[in-house]
């Protein structure tokens, strides 16, 4: 919950709404970019960009290198696994087929 | 020295090491107490423990695990606060993963789950957002907790839902502010740690001023530092540096991630939606004025504090635990007398043995036993 885990911006889902598609070591979520948005330019920008990403907000933009010694670290305390299933089992709006949709 | 050579820079860190033994005899002379650090942030305890850097350090260097694991502080009332609205009908109670196993007077969030409230673990306060939009005929409640570092990811929420008119989410703000914390420590008479290592993630938000009271009204030196064994390291030899030539500054070694001013989105989102509480309760430490948050009058339709009339009645630790001194360095985790037989990661009596950013964890997992015999 308080460190967070690197992720690479792989789409502007929601412009409007400041929402990027994140790949977070395979696993992809929506995640809200204002924090890192630069003011004036397009999110489009955005796209490849590696960001640290806490709790569904990318909150830093950092560099390729800093992403994979981060990930290691994460890995290394026994935090990547735990953040991991969180994403998955956690993200109510990047899964839509989840079973509280379908009661809608 | 093994551990050094899974480093990403083996001989970095071991020239580090090294300069860190020399300036450590320096300061060792006429000394009669160890150097003692202060790692703030969770984070960097679990890390410390994780690449054995104390086993690599002179004796007389001695860290000191700070009060930087929201979960830990979390006091049991608002455990209780969380298990009361979680158990409203109408309520559907969001939150964390972390915070499921904290205890409560009466029951833990994963307990009140078990027994029939309906408690959702989200990865995010969004997903939260997403539930409520879902479920129409619900409300839906998101706990919020942690420190600068995930404050501004409730705030951001918060103004989602308002701009967006949702009107069945609200939050129950239990955010925690380090400065005012940090400040607390700092003024406790016999408080007898020579310098700090500043949180990354905390700082990422709020920047390096905020600190220079511990360095201009206290005379402390702090080094905000990375997560890697070698950031650590460097924080470390820093700290020792500034002490050895008499200095205290704030210093950056985490520049690739912290920027001085922090980040101005996330701290306009804080300040728009979030405002000082004159007290807040830490698990451990007791009352610490200015150190909580609650959300402004023009978000009270979001406060779920305002919507549910909370107990919040203040419940005191379990006798047996001894939460507060390991907090604040007073003693170690194998001080209590109920650690790793009563408290255990698997049935945690204190907060401190909840999380794995918590010091009796962090122990327990690792073996820190140093001193024990």
């Amino acid at each position: 919950m308080c460190l967070g885990i690197p992720g690479r911006i792989v789409a502007i889902t929601d412009a409007d709404k400041m929402l990027a598609m994140v790949d977070v070591s395979g696993v992809r979520r929506s995640v809200d970019v204002v924090c890192v948005a630069e003011p004036g330019e397009p999110l489009e920008a955005l796209i490849g960009v590696w960001v640290l990403v806490h709790v569904g907000f990318a909150m830093s933009r950092i560099d390729e290198a800093e992403a994979a010694a981060t990930l290691k670290v994460l890995a290394e305390i026994g935090e990547l696994d735990g953040e991991m299933d969180a994403i998955r089992t956690g993200s109510v709006e990047a899964l839509p087929s989840l079973p509280v949709s379908q009661a809608n | 020295m093994r551990f050094v050579d899974e480093f990403r820079d083996p001989a970095l860190a071991a020239g580090l090491v090294r300069e860190i033994g020399v300036l450590a005899a320096r300061l060792e002379r006429g000394r009669e107490h160890p150097v003692a650090v202060m790692e703030v942030c969770g984070g960097h305890t679990h890390a410390i423990f994780r690449y054995g850097l104390e086993g690599l350090l002179p004796d007389i260097i001695e860290f000191v695990h700070g009060p930087g694991c929201p979960v830990c502080v979390l006091p049991m009332g608002r455990v209780d606060d969380c298990v009361a609205i979680a158990e409203r009908p109408e309520v559907i109670f969001a939150t964390f993963g972390d915070a499921m196993r904290v205890p409560g007077s009466r029951k833990s969030l994963l307990q009140a789950k078990a027994d029939g409230a309906d408690v959702r673990m989200v990865y995010s306060p969004l997903d939260a957002l997403e539930l409520a939009r879902r479920n129409p005929d619900r409300h839906v409640v998101f706990f919020g907790l942690g420190f600068e570092t995930t404050m501004p990811s409730t705030a951001l929420t918060v103004l989602r839902a308002a701009r967006e008119a949702v009107t069945n989410f609200s939050l129950f703000c239990n955010h925690i502010t380090i400065i005012p914390t940090l400040r607390a420590l700092l003024e406790q008479p016999d408080f007898g740690i020579d310098g700090f290592i500043g949180p990354g993630h905390v700082s990422m938000v709020i920047g390096t001023a905020p600190y220079r009271f511990i360095a201009e009204e206290f005379g402390r030196p702090l080094v905000v530092a990375g997560f890697e064994p070698i950031d650590l390291l460097q924080s470390l030899l820093m700290v020792l540096r500034q002490m050895a030539l008499g200095e205290a500054r704030i210093e950056n070694q985490y520049a690739r991630v912290v920027p001085e001013a922090g980040n101005p989105a996330a701290l306009a989102a804080v300040a728009q939606v979030y405002e000082p509480r004159a007290t807040f309760e830490w698990r451990g430490l007791g009352s610490i004025a200015g150190s909580g948050v609650r959300l402004r009058e023009a978000y009270a339709a979001f406060d779920a504090e305002k919507r549910f009339s909370v107990p919040d009645v203040k419940v005191a630790d379990p006798d047996a635990c001894r939460c507060g001194e390991v907090l604040t360095g007073a003693v170690k985790p194998w001080a209590c007398p109920v650690f790793g037989t009563g408290c255990t990661p698997e049935m945690p009596l204190g907060a401190l043995m909840v999380s794995s950013e918590g010091a009796c964890a962090a122990y327990y997992q690792y073996g820190g036993m140093r001193g024990a015999a």
